[in-house]
Parts: structure tokens; sequence; C-alpha cells
């Protein structure tokens, strides 16, 4: 398929007389890691809502794998998979439990959900906690522990919403570092909703998004230019503020 | 394709998986179990206890003689057990959604109303065992309903159990926070379950209070109750029956509308 990953096309968004999001128009490419920047309230979740169809989606367009979200919502989010800010795992049943009850919701089942939860063990590295309590683990391993919910149903694109916060600086690391790994050996595609200048890299795709509304989008090299990415990031946003 | 395009096993599947997971999260709840059951027990054991000294029972149906106390308030209390545990559901969606666990269904590729139905099904069929545990322990204590009234109860205790997880459900989307939660008992817990029929038959409000009365004979919960009651007597209270189905397509129809991506609580609700 020569499909993008996901297309968002003059998305706008209101809560009433506040506008959250304005003409947001945004591509990830397959295989790409895109990341989408912007401080606290930028609208990043907001978006995020809109393109997992939490949030209804009026005006614009949304296409993940080709598919539209308005007009055959099955198949665009049988195509995602999404790691929100918040934690979604259930802390009293265990690593397994957990993704089978994942796989579930995606009509896997039996020796399938068996063989794709020891896969996406593997991937995220935790083999040997698949029998443990969520509750157990740590902030860095619950986090890995979502990726591989995610993944459990091979999606097209994954989303992944300040997946780095409130974990230690290694833990952060070890989860950047899985994600980027999973573009290099899995052929993946992500977009990945930060406000930290350092988990971008130069030849990102990066994508500003500040009050609603896309100030850039480019090569995140580009971008930065000679002063660097958190001072063309200033300037851009005027202070970020 | 549409979302009908699920071939009929993946939907079952999807089912199997969200009762599961809710029967899993009981087993792990023991308190949860352990409360359910003291709850009605206090009533029976104690409460019934001083309230058939002072209260007098005609017969009336489904009954054909007269009952003891103990007797008649067996089905309310097992309708207590199931509006205490739609309203246990309907805090655990509140707080699914305010840890970010709910999103994780709702984004699943099956429709909405689908999943709120799968998990209201499950919530129920805990509910059900919950109800057996009592009636077990009540079959001890001497209550003995007709043996087949414990077959014949199951499709109203479904029934009810549905009604009122749809209650839940709906409550659940309207409550936009877990502290407005304490709210809901005591302006729907509380008055549901005293001003119905479980407790005291509805000719003996009539006696008290005529308002009442007409209060108690209107709510949904004295409906559920009376249909639990002619059905463990191996009868059916069709204008219960009517009531209840009614109430539970009112209930349900909003509960879906309000988990409407495009409509209720969610298009109301900010993001980041």
């Amino acid at each position: 398929m020569d499909h993008d990953a996901l297309s968002i096309d003059h998305v706008s968004h209101s809560f009433g007389r506040v506008q959250a999001l304005k003409d947001v128009s945004l591509t990830v490419p397959r295989g790409a890691f895109t990341a989408l920047l912007g401080i606290n309230g930028a609208g990043k979740t907001t978006l995020f809502s809109l393109i997992t169809r939490l949030y209804d989606n009026r005006s614009g367009s949304i296409r993940v794998a080709g598919y539209d979200l308005r007009r055959q919502p099955a198949q665009a989010l049988a195509r995602l998979g999404v790691v929100f800010q918040s934690r979604a795992l259930d802390l009293d049943l265990t690593v397994r439990q957990n993704l089978a009850y994942h796989a579930s919701l995606h009509g896997i089942a039996g020796r399938e959900a068996r063989a794709r939860i020891g896969e996406v063990l593997v991937q995220v590295d935790l083999e040997q906690k698949a029998g443990d309590r969520v509750s157990a683990l740590s902030g860095g391993q619950q986090r890995r522990a979502e990726i591989a919910r995610a993944l459990i149903h091979r999606p097209d694109i994954l989303l992944l919403d300040e997946a780095t916060v409130g974990l230690d600086v290694k833990s952060r690391a070890e989860v950047l570092a899985l994600t980027r790994s999973l573009i290099a050996d899995h052929g993946a595609s992500v977009l990945w909703a930060t406000h930290i200048m350092d988990e971008i890299r130069p030849d990102d795709d990066l994508v500003i998004l500040h009050r609603g509304q896309i100030l850039r989008r480019g090569r995140a090299a580009d971008i930065a230019g000679r002063q660097g990415l958190t001072q063309a990031f200033l300037d851009l946003t005027g202070g970020g503020a | 394709m549409s979302d009908r395009s699920f071939p009929p096993r993946r939907w079952l599947i999807a089912f199997a998986g969200i009762a599961r997971r809710e029967s899993l999260r009981f087993v792990n709840q023991r308190g949860r179990f352990l409360a359910a059951l003291v709850r009605p027990l206090v009533w029976l054991f104690i409460f019934a206890a001083g309230f058939r000294a002072v209260l007098g029972l005609s017969i009336t149906p489904p009954y054909q003689t007269y009952v003891l106390y103990e007797v008649y308030v067996i089905p309310g209390l097992m309708a207590m057990i199931q509006l205490f545990n739609g309203m246990q559901s309907s805090l655990s969606m509140v707080y699914d959604r305010e840890t970010g666990a709910m999103r994780t269904l709702l984004v699943s590729p099956f429709p909405r109303w689908f999943l709120l139905a799968s998990k209201l099904v499950a919530g129920v069929l805990v509910s059900i065992l919950q109800v057996y545990a009592f009636l077990a322990i009540a079959w001890l204590w001497g209550i003995r309903p007709p043996l087949w009234g414990y077959v014949a109860v199951l499709p109203a205790l479904m029934l009810s159990g549905l009604m009122l997880g749809a209650m839940g459900l709906f409550l659940s989307s309207a409550i936009r926070q877990l502290e407005n939660f304490a709210g809901v008992m005591n302006f729907v817990i509380f008055p549901m379950f005293f001003a119905s029929s479980a407790l005291y038959p509805l000719w003996r409000m009539k006696e008290s209070s005529p308002l009442l009365h007409d209060i108690c004979a209107v709510n949904p919960f004295t409906h559920a109750v009376e249909l639990i009651r002619f059905a463990l007597y191996l009868q059916v209270n069709w204008g219960a029956l009517a009531v209840v189905l009614g109430c539970l397509a009112v209930f349900f129809g909003a509960a879906v509308y309000m988990y409407d991506p495009s409509k209720g609580l969610w298009a109301r609700r900010k993001g980041g």
C-alpha cells in the first residue's frame, strides 16, 4: 500500500468558543518517526483524541493507512496503536492478562493471541515480567508494557502522547530507544507527541504545534538551523507562552 | 467495509475479553464481593428481625399465604445487590475514565454501543453470582422459595441487572469527576432503594402517605423488585416487565448517546 500511515487534512476543533485546533494538516509517512512538539496546552492531546475518535472530527479529514476515520472508523481504529499520556493498563492484572484483554478488543484470542503476546513482550523486553502484576512494575516497565499493548494488533501507526512524562532519565531513554528500534527493526510508523526537545533527533520529521496551530513542519535539523532547536522553538512561539 | 464486516467470532472474542476482565477484577477485589454480600445480610439478619415485629403483611401476590417479613424482603435485597453493583460498575467507569483506562476500551474498532453493552452484560453476570451467593445463605437461614424459582428468577435478574447497570452507565457518563460520586449515593441509590417496594409493600405505604406511594409506584427500582419477586415464585409480573424493559432501553440509549464522540460527555471534554 502506498498510503501515508497517517494523514490529517485541514482539521479544526473547538470546545464551545475556545478553538483548540485551527486548520491542522500533517502527514506521517510509513516507517517514519514524526515528532509533534508543543508546550502543554498546545493542542497535542486534543489532536490525539480526534485521531483516536474520542472526539468527533467535524471539519477536515483524518485518514489512517488510507481509511477515513469518519466513514470507516472500524478499519481506521484497527490500524492505530495508541499509548496515552495517562496510564491505561489495569494495575490489578498481570502484564499477560492486560495484553490478552487488549488483544480481545481487536477480536484476537486463543493461540493467535498467545503468539502475539509472546512476540510483543520480546519486542519490549518484558518476557520475564509477563506473569507480574502491572502494579509491581517500575514506571519505565509500565510504559514498555503500554507500548506492547499498543502493538498487539500490529497497527500501521503508533501514536504516543507524552509517553515519557513522569519517567526518570534512564527509563525515558529506554522508552525512546525502544520506540525508535520499532521503526528500525520492524518498519513501524510513529507519531511522538512531546514537549521535551532532547527527544528529537536532527533527522526526525518535526511538527511544531502552538496554540492549536502548526507553526512549522519539516526536518528537525532544517527547523533548528544554526541556532539550535530550543532557540528556534522559542523564536517561533514567541517564548513558548 | 463497515462495522458489520467483523465476523461473528471476533464479536464473541471481544465480549469474552471484556467479561473476563470484569471477572478478573472482581476476583482480585475480594473485599468488593464481601461488601456486596454483607450489606443485604445485615438487612436480613438484623433489620428484618426488627421489622418483623412491627410490620404485619397480608396475603398479596405472588404470595399465596401469610409470609414472614424475612421472606418478603428477600427480592428487595436481591435487587439491592444489583443496584449497588450497577453503581459500583458506574464508579469503576468514572475511575477508568479519570485514569485513562476507559480510552483503551473506546478506541477499540468495535462500535461503541457494543463495547458498552458488553461491559454492561459482564457487570450483570458478576452481580448475578453475588445474588445467588446471597440466596444460598438465605436458604441456610431458612428462607426457601420454590426450587424452580431459583431457575425462573434468572431471566428476571438479568433484566433488572441490565436496567440498573444501564442506569449506572448513564450516570457514569454524566459524572465529570470521581469526587461527585458521593452525590449519587445520596441522590440516587438511597432514594431509589427506600422509595420502593423493597422493604415494605406499596399498600402499606399508601396507608401512611398516598404521595409517597405514588412516587414508589413510578420508581423503576420498585418494578425491578417486583419482577424478581414474582419470578422467584414462578409468576410473571407483566407490568413490571414492561417498565423494566422500557427503562432499560431509555437508560442504555442515553448512555450510548452520552458516550458518542460527537455528542454528550466526550464532545464537552477539553483536551491539552
